[in-house]
C-alpha cells in the first residue's frame, strides 16, 4: 500500500460524497435551462439531503424485515468500497486487491441487488415491480459490461483498474483506436443503464408504468431515504468517474505531492461534469423507452463490445 | 495403509454398517442411526480424500473378488478431491436427514439404501479399471434411483420422473460402458494403468471421449441430455437432491477430467471446444430455465445445469490452453472449474437442504404460495439468504471466487490464441456475464419472492420451523460456504493438485494471486472494506446526523386500506420480463379465458390466466423420439394380435427364412 494509494483512498470518497450531489444538481440545472425553466439550483439536492438527514425520521412499514432496514447501508457501503478502490484521483488503489475491474462491477451490482431485495421485502406491486425490472436490466447488462471490460483489458494483459490506467497514460495513442472507441460506446449504453438515466430509466418519473429504480425506493423515508438518494448519485459519480478514467486518464496524480493531488481533484471534477452536463444535454432530446425496447439497446451495445474485441485481437 | 486408504476403507464399512442398520433397527430411532451413520461416513471420506489430495496415493487389486476382470481401486489426487466433497456433503446431508427423514421417510428400503449410495459415490472416483468403474458407477445409478423413488406412493409425479431419470442415467451408462470397452479393448488391459500407456489411433481416441463425453454429461446435467434433472432433483426427497445435486452430478465432470486429460492426454482442439460450446449452452439455457421457473427446486434443479455448464467452460477452455501448448493459463482454467465444483457442492447443499426446510415447514415447493417465511423460520430464511448470495455470482460468494478466475483464464487466452479460440474466449465470457447476470435474477427472486415480505398462500402463512438436526446440516454447509467465499486459498492448493497442472496463484494465504499472468483478489480484504464501510455509514448517520427516532408506519396503500397479500407481486410476475425479453429461447404457452358478464361484453366476470413454460430442448429433441416410439410400438402392436396360430406362423417363416439364408450363403 503505497502513500499514492493512502491519499487517494482518503481524498477520493470524500470528493465522491461531497461532489455527487452537486453532480445531481448541476445535471438537473443543465436540463432546466435548456428546457427554458429557471431550475432550483445546484445545491438543492445537497438541500434535500440535509432537510432528509437532520429534520426527517426513518419510516419502517409494518411487515417489513431486517432486509428493508439494512439496504440502504449495504448499497451505501458497496459504493464507498468503489470510491475508496477505483482510481480516480490517483493512479495508485488504496486497496490493491480489490481493485479489480469485474470486483468493482460486482461491488456496484451489489448494491443494486440489496435494493432489490429491499423492494420485494416491502410486500407491495410497486416494489416488486421496481425489483422485477431493475434486476431484468441489470441481468442484460452484465454481458455488454463483461466484454467490454475484456476489450480493455486484453491490451494490458490484466483486469487490475490502476494497471489499465497506468498503460494508456504510458501509450496514449491506445485511446483513438478502435478498440477503444468501440468499447468506449458500449461502456456509455451500460452506464446509462445502470445509473436509470433516459432513455432507459427517467430519474424524474413517478408513473407506475415508468418507473425503475424510483419505485423500489417508494418506502423509504428520512436518512434512509437519504442514504439512497446519495449512493444514487455516488453510483452515477463512480460510473462517469470510472469512463473517464479508463479513456482519458489525464490529470491522474501519478506523485504524492500536493500539487499533483489537487491537478488530479480538479481534473477528475472537471472530466465528470462535463459528461454529466453532455449526458443532461443529450436528455433534453430524448424520450423514455418502453421496458422492452430496452433489451434491444443492450443488443446493440452488446455487439459493440464484441466487435471491440474483435479488432483487440485482429488489429493487434 | 495409508491415511488415503484407510479412510477410504473405514467410509466404506460404515456406510454398508449404516445400511445393515436402516434395515434392522425399530422404526423409531432408524432415521436418527442411519443419519449418523451416513454423516460419519462421509467423515471419514474426507480425511480420505485429503490426505489423497496431499499425495497420498494407493492401489489395491482383487483380482478375485469379481469375474473376468477383478476389482482395483485406487486414490490419486483427482480422485481424492472428488471423494472429498462427497464426503463433505454426505456429512450435512446425514445430519440433516435425521430430522427431515423422520417425517414419512424411515421405510426400511430408503434408509438402507441412502448410505449405500454415499459409498457408491466414494467408491466411483476410486475405482481404477473399467470394470470396477462401471460396477461403481451403477451401483450409484441403481441406489440413487430408489431414493428419488422414496416418495412415489405420496406424488404420482414421482413415478414418472422416477422411470425419466432410469431410462436417461442407463443410456448415459451405455454410453460410457461403450467408449471404455472401445477404450481397454485397444489399450489391452482394463485398468487405468494399461489405459493411461496405450497409443490410440486419432479416430479411435475421439470416439472414445465423444461416446463417454456423451455418458458423462448426461449425468452432469449438460444439455441436451439435461431432462432428467429437473424431473428427479425435485421430486427426491430433499437431504437426497443435496447429494445428488452437490455431490453426484460432479462425478460427471470427473469422468470427462479423468477421461479427457489423464487416461487420453488431451486432445485435438475440436474436442474442447465441444466441451466449451455444450458448457456455454448449458450455463445461459439452464440459468434461464431456472430464472422462469416457479418451483422451488425445480428452479435448483436448472441451478445446477447452469453451473455444471460453468465447469465445462472451464475445462473445455483448460484443454483448449493445453491443445495450443499454453499449460499455465490450462492450469488456471482448470483449477477455476474444479474450484467451482467445490464451491457449487457448497451452496447447492445448503440450497436444497433449505428448500427442504421449507417443503417441511410449509408443504410447498411453489414460489407464487410462499413469502412471508422471515418471521416464522428465521434460521432458514437467513441460510437460504447465504446460499443465494453464493450462488449468485456476487462478492462476498463462493461462486463470484470461481467466477473470477475461471474469467482471468478466459481474458488471458485471447492474445496468444488461434483464430478459432479469439472466436470462443469472448462468446465463452459473455455467456459466463449472461449467466452471472441472470443468476443474480433468479436467486434475487427465489429469496425475495419465497422467504420476504407476506405469505402468499396458506401453508406459507402456518409455516413453522425445522429441528435442530435439519438445522445444524444446513449450518455446517453454510460455514463451509463461508470460508469458501472469504478464505479461498485454504483449497486452492488441493484444487491445483488435483487439476495436475501445479498451483496458478503464488500461494498467499489472504490474496489470490496468479504466479504467471497478472490477477489479484483478495475476498477477505473485499469483505472487510465492505464491513469498514458499512460501519462508518452507520455510525455517521445514526449516531451524528439523524436526530429523530425510527417509527413503524402502515405501507403506502394510495390510501386504500390494507393490502393484502394478494396485491404482492409473485415468481410469475417478477419473471415476467425475463421471460418476454427471451420469449424466441423459451417459447412460454399461456392462456388466457376472460369470462364476460351476460348484459354487456364490457363487463368481466372473471379472467383466468395460465402459464406454461415447457423446456424447449426437451419438446424438440425428446418428444419428436418418443413419439416415433411409441408409433413403432402401435405399428407392432397389429403383429401381435392374440392369435396362437399367428405366432405359429411367425416361427415357421422364421425358420424358413434362416435355413434359406444359410443354404445361400454357404
Amino acid at each position: 500500500m503505497s502513500a499514492l494509494g493512502v491519499v487517494g483512498g482518503v481524498v477520493q470518497p470524500l470528493l465522491v460524497v461531497a461532489g455527487s450531489p452537486l453532480l445531481i444538481g448541476v445535471l438537473r440545472q443543465v436540463r432546466a435551462k435548456l428546457e427554458g425553466r429557471a431550475g432550483p439550483g445546484v445545491l438543492q439536492p445537497w438541500r434535500d439531503l440535509r432537510k432528509l438527514l437532520l429534520h426527517k425520521e426513518s419510516v419502517t412499514p409494518r411487515g417489513t424485515s431486517e432486509v428493508f432496514r439494512y439496504a440502504p447501508l449495504v448499497l451505501m457501503a458497496t459504493t464507498l468500497v468503489v470510491a475508496v478502490v477505483v482510481p480516480f484521483v490517483t493512479t495508485a488503489s488504496a486497496v490493491d486487491p480489490v481493485a479489480d475491474l469485474f470486483a468493482v462491477v460486482a461491488l456496484l451490482a451489489l448494491g443494486a441487488v440489496a435494493l432489490a431485495l429491499a423492494g420485494l421485502d416491502t410486500g407491495t406491486a410497486f416494489g416488486g415491480m421496481g425489483a422485477s425490472r431493475e434486476t431484468t436490466i441489470l441481468a442484460l447488462v452484465e454481458p455488454t459490461l463483461l466484454v467490454a471490460i475484456f476489450a480493455l483489458s486484453v491490451r494490458v494483459g490484466s483486469t487490475n483498474l490502476a494497471a489499465i490506467i497506468s498503460s494508456t497514460l504510458d501509450d496514449p495513442a491506445r485511446v483513438i483506436s478502435p478498440v477503444s472507441l468501440l468499447a468506449a460506446v458500449a461502456l456509455i449504453v451500460v452506464i446509462i443503464a445502470e445509473t436509470g438515466r433516459l432513455p432507459v430509466d427517467n430519474p424524474a418519473t413517478h408513473l407506475e408504468l415508468t418507473m425503475v429504480h424510483e419505485a423500489m425506493v417508494l418506502e423509504y423515508a428520512g436518512p434512509d431515504l437519504a442514504l439512497v438518494e446519495l449512493a444514487s448519485a455516488m453510483r452515477l459519480s463512480v460510473f462517469l468517474g470510472l469512463l473517464a478514467n479508463l479513456f482519458l486518464p489525464w490529470g491522474i496524480a501519478t506523485t504524492a505531492t500536493p500539487l499533483a493531488l489537487l491537478i488530479g481533484v480538479a481534473a477528475l471534477v472537471v472530466k465528470v461534469g462535463l459528461l454529466g452536463a453532455a449526458l443532461a444535454a443529450g436528455e433534453v432530446f430524448l424520450a423514455k423507452m418502453r421496458l422492452f425496447r430496452v433489451p434491444e439497446l443492450l443488443a446493440g451495445s452488446f455487439l459493440l463490445a464484441l466487435l471491440a474485441v474483435a479488432a483487440s485481437f485482429f488489429l493487434a | 495403509m495409508n491415511l488415503a486408504a484407510t479412510g477410504l476403507g473405514v467410509a466404506g464399512t460404515l456406510g454398508v454398517v449404516s445400511a445393515l442398520a436402516g434395515l434392522v433397527v425399530p422404526r423409531g430411532a432408524r432415521a436418527a442411526v442411519v443419519g449418523t451413520g451416513t454423516a460419519l461416513t462421509g467423515a471419514a471420506g474426507v480425511p480420505a480424500g485429503v490426505a489423497a489430495l496431499a499425495g497420498q496415493s494407493f492401489s489395491v487389486t482383487w483380482p478375485g473378488l469379481l469375474p473376468l476382470s477383478g476389482v482395483a481401486f485406487g486414490l490419486d489426487t483427482l480422485g481424492g478431491l472428488f471423494v472429498a466433497v462427497t464426503g463433505g456433503v454426505a456429512i450435512a446431508a446425514g445430519i440433516y436427514g435425521i430430522g427431515y427423514a423422520r417425517h414419512g421417510l424411515q421405510a426400511r428400503a430408503t434408509q438402507a439404501v441412502f448410505p449405500l449410495f454415499v459409498v457408491a459415490m466414494l467408491l466411483v472416483p476410486a475405482s481404477a479399471s473399467v470394470g470396477t468403474f462401471a460396477v461403481c458407477w451403477e451401483l450409484m445409478a441403481a441406489t440413487s434411483l430408489l431414493l428419488v423413488l422414496a416418495e412415489h406412493r405420496r406424488r404420482p409425479e414421482v413415478a414418472s420422473a422416477g422411470r425419466w431419470y432410469a431410462v436417461m442415467t442407463h443410456l448415459g451408462f451405455v454410453t460410457v460402458l461403450i467408449g471404455l470397452v472401445v477404450f481397454a479393448a485397444h489399450a489391452g488391459g482394463d485398468s487405468f494403468a494399461a489405459l493411461r500407456s496405450a497409443h490410440l489411433s486419432g479416430a479411435t481416441a475421439a470416439a472414445v471421449f465423444v461416446l463417454t463425453l456423451a455418458g458423462f454429461a448426461s449425468k452432469a446435467g449438460i444439455l441436451p441430455l439435461h431432462a432428467w434433472l429437473p424431473r428427479a432433483h425435485p421430486e427426491a426427497p430433499s437431504h437426497v437432491s443435496a447429494l445428488m445435486s452437490a455431490a453426484m452430478v460432479n462425478l460427471g465432470v470427473y469422468g470427462i477430467v479423468r477421461v479427457g486429460f489423464d487416461l487420453l492426454h488431451g486432445g485435438p482442439r475440436w474436442w474442447w471446444l465441444l466441451v466449451l460450446a455444450l458448457g456455454a449452452a448449458s450455463a445461459v439455457y439452464g440459468i434461464l430455465q431456472a430464472a422462469i421457473n416457479n418451483d422451488l427446486k425445480r428452479l435448483l434443479g436448472y441451478s445446477t445445469t447452469e453451473n455444471l455448464g460453468l465447469v465445462l467452460v472451464g475445462v473445455g477452455a483448460a484443454g483448449l490452453f493445453a491443445a495450443s501448448g499454453q499449460r499455465v493459463l490450462a492450469g488456471v482454467a482448470l483449477a477455476a472449474a474444479l474450484l467451482h465444483v467445490v464451491n457449487h457442492a457448497a451452496f447447492k447443499t445448503l440450497l436444497f437442504l433449505a428448500a427442504g426446510s421449507v417443503l417441511h415447514g410449509t408443504g410447498t415447493r411453489d414460489l407464487d404460495h410462499l413469502g412471508g417465511l422471515r418471521r416464522s423460520m428465521p434460521v432458514t430464511t437467513g441460510l437460504f439468504g447465504l446460499g443465494a448470495l453464493a450462488a449468485s455470482a456476487l462478492p462476498p460468494g463462493t461462486a463470484f471466487v470461481s467466477e473470477w478466475l475461471l474469467l482471468q483464464a478466459l481474458i488471458h487466452g485471447l492474445p496468444a490464441a488461434g483464430v478459432a479460440t479469439a472466436v470462443a474466449m469472448p462468446l465463452a465470457v459473455a455467456a459466463v456475464a449472461l449467466t452471472a447476470g441472470l443468476a443474480v435474477a433468479t436467486f434475487v427472486k427465489a429469496f425475495g419472492v419465497g422467504f420476504l415480505a407476506k405469505p402468499r398462500g396458506t401453508g406459507a402463512a402456518q409455516a413453522h420451523e425445522s429441528p435442530p438436526s435439519m438445522l445444524a446440516g444446513m449450518g455446517l454447509a453454510a460455514v463451509a460456504c463461508g470460508v469458501l467465499a472469504v478464505l479461498p486459498a485454504t483449497v486452492l492448493p488441493g484444487v491445483a493438485a488435483a487439476s495436475g497442472f501445479g498451483d496458478p496463484t503464488t500461494g498467499e494465504a489472504v490474496t489470490l494471486r496468479l504466479a504467471d499472468v497478472a490477477g489479484t483478489l483478495s475476498p477477505l480484504v473485499l469483505v472487510l472494506a465492505l464491513v469498514a464501510g458499512a460501519v462508518i455509514t452507520l455510525a455517521l448517520v445514526r449516531g451524528l446526523l439523524a436526530r429523530r427516532a425510527r417509527r413503524e408506519a402502515r405501507l403506502w396503500d394510495c390510501g386504500a386500506g390494507p393490502m393484502s397479500a394478494r396485491m404482492e407481486y409473485t415468481a410469475t410476475s417478477f419473471a415476467e420480463p425475463v421471460q418476454r425479453v427471451f420469449d424466441d429461447v423459451v417459447r412460454p404457452e399461456t392462456d388466457v379465458d376472460v369470462d364476460h358478464h351476460d348484459e354487456s361484453r364490457y363487463l368481466v366476470q372473471a379472467v383466468a390466466y395460465r402459464r406454461r413454460v415447457p423446456d424447449r430442448v426437451e419438446r424438440r429433441l425428446y418428444e419428436p423420439v418418443l413419439a416415433a416410439a411409441r408409433a413403432w410400438g402401435s405399428a407392432g402392436r397389429s403383429l401381435a394380435n392374440g392369435s396362437v396360430h399367428r405366432y405359429l406362423g411367425y416361427g415357421f417363416y422364421t425358420v424358413c427364412g434362416v435355413l434359406i439364408l444359410l443354404a445361400v450363403t454357404r
